[in-house]
């Protein structure tokens, strides 16, 4: 049974790999080409970057605003500012009347939609003007608090869920103490620890740490739980037969078998480590790329904020292919990597 | 347990031989197996009463209908699943759990994929406290004896089937156990590597102080390889012939045309398959209706 499968999954495989049929584009998981999947791949970043771009750069898309360039005799009009077209028309009309000198601006959109050309100068400028606050921090600071922060979660929530979850998946006794209360906390929204933390470890690095443990840590058991569980059974046996003995059942059989797929776990479990950065720096002292994105929106940098929101999408993306690699690196034997 | 062994026609050459075989020590013995597993409130007898002796160096095949619990049998001599009643006695003393002292072989090849061929091999020597410097020389000494040194830094899904099934043979043969059980080993491997491995096996067997308890389905494997063939019926599982093959050895391929093996291969059909007992559990394929206006000598 197991070679029928393993059969089914390289043929699964061959399939995904092999060369494009002409005219079998809408087939159900069609193979596709190489040269066709890098070119996807490519588009999956440059599609949504063009239609950002022609919004922000096409005026008949949407501009709903006007950016004033001379406010001419309106009293509440400034340069730089921006109103909607109906404002802008009504004063229009006001100067038309009174005879008084007509504001002129250019079509533009909400200051929140900043354009691709305007977020890509502020990645670069933020990284080289100094903070608007005397005591701030620079962005590659913000950034490397944020890094320490999701590095010492990650690390405390593994050091404790990976041993429990190999546990949990090896022992049906320990499963059963340990998986009903974690099923329960499971459900509890790690920000609604907030208070709790900063009232227990401090304002500073503590409870941030704390939070991005608790976001992940119960998810960590569970997930890690079951790829041990489904360690292949029969390897267990072979070993059994073979004459091994207790742990070394745990050590040398079970554990080096799921190990390319606790890798994959891990993989996305520091991912959802990620998505809990922001509400953790949040906590307590605001600090890091959090304390960036909130100081850059309040002065209505919105180019800054994207930058900064884009950093931490990249720095995921690019540790996840890293780790990726890597992985392929460690497991030569995997079969899923290939 | 005596009147449910067959012996066809035997030669005096296996006559001899299997004289001989049977003067020699009992490695494995099983006393009144039984084996049930309990489904719901009732409970369904896998194994009943199932008894017999295997001597040293003897190659002995297990065959039955699907059903029969012949897997389960050998599962419980390996130690893998407990016995509900009985006892399996290894150089006269009871089996308790899995040991290393009977290697198995599983349909499924079950090498440890993280482990290359070498370190697959190494792998029962290692657990069993031999040191490391020399489990690897054993470990090439094996691989050496069934031609696949050139591959032993090579992982398992390098290698074809029946090269993997090698590497799960000597990986049970290196730790020296007393007996190798095989369950259904080569009914995954396609015809052609069968027939070869089948030969390969004796080979091996004949070289090494081995004794062999093989499950199979495959009648003609069984003929071919075994010294006694145990016949179980299905549902619940009973021993119900243990016959006696009477072709000398070696075996060659040419012994498949032979007429001692068309007798053997008969008496086993006669037993699994009786004419009589058809539609009791098997279900009745309807006739198919003519479909088609080409009518030619297929009818």
């Amino acid at each position: 049974m197991s070679s029928a499968s393993e059969a089914a999954s390289s043929l699964a495989s061959d399939v995904v790999t092999g060369d494009a049929v002409p005219g079998q584009w809408f087939r159900v998981r069609a193979p596709l080409s190489r040269r066709l999947r890098v070119i996807l791949a490519i588009c999956s970043f440059l599609l949504p970057l063009g239609l950002w771009s022609a919004v922000s750069y096409v005026p008949a898309i949407w501009h709903p605003d006007i950016l004033v360039s001379d406010p001419g005799d309106v009293d509440y009009f400034l340069p730089g500012m921006r109103v909607d077209k109906a404002t802008f028309a009504k004063e229009l009309e006001n100067a038309k009347v009174n005879h008084t000198a007509p504001p002129q601006g250019t079509l533009c959109n909400p200051v929140y939609l900043p354009s691709p050309g305007a977020v890509l100068a502020a990645f670069y400028t933020s990284f080289t003007t100094p903070p608007a606050d005397q005591d701030g921090l620079w962005l590659h600071q913000s950034l490397w608090q944020s890094i320490q922060t999701i590095f010492w979660g990650f690390v405390i929530s593994s050091l404790i869920g990976v041993p429990l979850g190999i546990l949990c998946g090896a022992h049906n006794g320990a499963a059963r103490l340990v998986e009903p209360i974690v099923e329960f906390f499971r459900y509890l929204p790690a920000p609604a620890f907030g208070t709790l933390a900063v009232a227990v470890l401090g304002i500073y690095a503590g409870p941030k740490i704390a939070i991005i443990v608790i976001g992940t840590l119960f998810q960590q058991i569970l997930i890690i739980a079951n790829t041990t569980r489904k360690a292949d059974f029969s390897l267990v046996e072979a070993a059994l037969t073979l004459g091994t003995k207790n742990l070394r059942l745990l050590t040398r059989v079970v554990i080096p078998s799921v190990l390319p797929d606790l890798y994959r776990d891990q993989r996305i479990l520091l991912g959802w480590a990620w998505t809990y950065l922001i509400v953790a720096e949040l906590v307590g002292a605001t600090a890091g790329i959090s304390l960036f994105i909130t100081q850059q929106s309040r002065y209505q940098h919105y180019a800054n904020v994207y930058a900064a929101i884009a950093m931490i999408g990249i720095l995921g993306l690019g540790t996840d292919l890293v780790l990726a690699a890597l992985g392929r690196k460690l497991f030569p034997w995997d079969r899923a990597a290939r | 347990m005596f009147d449910t062994i067959s012996y066809l026609d035997q030669s005096q050459a296996v006559k001899d031989r299997l004289d001989r075989m049977k003067a020699r020590e009992v490695i494995l013995e099983v006393a009144g197996l039984t084996k049930k597993f309990r489904t719901g409130k009732s409970d369904v007898t896998a194994l009943d009463d199932i008894s017999f002796k295997t001597h040293r160096r003897e190659f002995l095949c297990i065959v039955g209908p699907s059903g029969c619990g012949k897997s389960t049998l050998v599962r419980i001599l390996a130690g893998l699943e407990q016995a509900s009643g009985g006892q399996v006695l290894l150089d006269g003393h009871p089996v308790k759990g899995p040991g290393r002292e009977r290697g198995m072989v599983f349909q499924g090849y079950t090498l440890f994929p993280w482990l290359t061929v070498r370190g697959n091999v190494m792998f029962g020597l290692l657990m069993n406290n031999v040191a490391r410097a020399e489990a690897k020389k054993q470990a090439d000494e094996w691989l050496g004896l069934i031609g696949l040194e050139k591959f032993a830094d090579a992982y398992p899904h390098q290698l074809s089937g029946g090269m993997k099934q090698r590497v799960a043979i000597i990986r049970a043969l290196v730790n020296r156990p007393r007996i190798l059980l095989m369950d259904e080993p080569f009914s995954a491997l396609d015809a052609q590597t069968r027939a070869r491995m089948q030969s390969y096996l004796l080979e091996i067997w004949k070289k090494v102080d081995i004794t062999v308890v093989f499950i199979t389905h495959d009648l003609d494997e069984a003929v071919f390889l075994a010294d006694r063939i145990l016949v179980l019926s299905a549902h619940p599982g009973r021993l119900q012939e243990l016959i006696e093959v009477p072709i000398v050895r070696p075996r060659k391929a040419e012994h498949f045309s032979a007429a001692e093996f068309a007798a053997t291969k008969a008496r086993l059909e006669a037993l699994i398959h009786p004419p009589s007992q058809h539609g009791d559990d098997e279900e009745a394929y309807p006739s198919v209706p003519l479909l088609t206006d080409v009518r030619d000598e297929v009818e």
